[in-house]
């Protein structure tokens, strides 16, 4: 089995807010996070995923159509978007960096032919990162 | 079914060490440590980079308060070694060889009992000594995959 990782780039807005909390309780939950119009990141995403090389092309997956994959569920998505007001499955769930690495699985899951997903790592800022391998508690 | 996920930060600080056996002559030294054993030590910008693992809470979002994890290590770490010289932290002191490699089991050994008062998991402590090396260790039965 080989592993292999493909980096997309996406620039997004979001804001932490639970509407179940007084503004009070967000502020003090969340800092500066919960600002009302929000903030922004240059965010990086690693995607990586496993399987066997091909005998004949020497590839796992075709990085072209791996970079297309990307391109379509996710970053044609999030870039240069508001994550909660424009993002659907952020309506209810707070974009959280947690959050984002769940959600850009859920899109990418089963839609990469002949490689399994094996972890998606999402950079909201060169010292702040997520991963998620999928598993569940 | 929480979806489980893995958070990492990383944190800078500058040492100085410098590679010396007490039990080994002058030559010796030299011999196995080179430059690393100039007599009066050399400094590194550390990058420690730390990664705790858990259910993704629902209220927040996250699977750690990043405020607390993050005063907890500058606390216990940085605040410890920052412009400092290894070799005579407690440690150290005592004869152990202020690799990185030895730095960073030392490092996770003080994290993994802390970030427990988090109630979180250490997954993994990773030691940058220079942007070209650096050093990480497996906690037994904690790290579920090594896909790096």
């Amino acid at each position: 089995m080989i592993f292999l990782t493909r980096k997309a780039e996406f620039s997004s807005s979001h804001f932490y807010r639970n509407p179940e909390w007084s503004e009070e309780e967000n502020i003090r939950r969340f800092g500066k996070c919960a600002n009302p119009h929000g903030h922004g990141h240059n965010y990086t995403l690693e995607v990586t995923v496993g399987g066997e090389v091909d005998p004949v092309t020497g590839f796992v997956v075709d990085l072209k159509l791996l970079k297309e994959i990307l391109e379509r569920e996710v970053v044609s998505v999030y870039d240069h978007r508001h994550l909660n007001y424009e993002v659907p499955e952020f309506a209810q769930v707070i974009p959280t960096t947690e959050n984002i690495a769940v959600a850009i699985w859920r899109r990418l899951d089963g839609k990469i032919p002949n490689a399994k997903l094996e972890r998606v790592r999402i950079y909201e800022m060169p010292d702040l990162f997520a991963d998620f391998y999928g598993e569940t508690a | 079914m929480t979806p489980v996920v893995h958070f990492s930060r990383r944190y800078r600080f500058s040492a100085s060490h410098r590679l010396h056996v007490g039990t080994m002559s002058e030559e010796e030294n030299y011999a196995t440590f080179g430059k690393c054993n100039n007599p009066f030590g050399h400094g590194h910008n550390y990058v420690l980079e730390v990664t705790v693992a858990g259910p993704v809470d629902a209220a927040t979002g996250m699977v750690v308060d990043m405020v607390a994890l993050d005063s907890l290590v500058k606390a216990q770490i940085v605040e410890r070694f920052d412009q400092t010289h290894l070799n005579v932290d407690p440690l150290f002191a005592e004869a152990l060889v202020p690799s990185t490699e030895n730095f960073v089991i030392e490092v996770e050994k003080i994290l993994q009992e802390s970030v427990r008062t988090l109630g979180i998991r250490l997954v993994r402590a990773r030691m940058e000594e220079t942007s070209n090396n650096s050093f990480d260790l497996l906690p037994q039965g904690a790290r579920q995959r090594q896909v790096f």
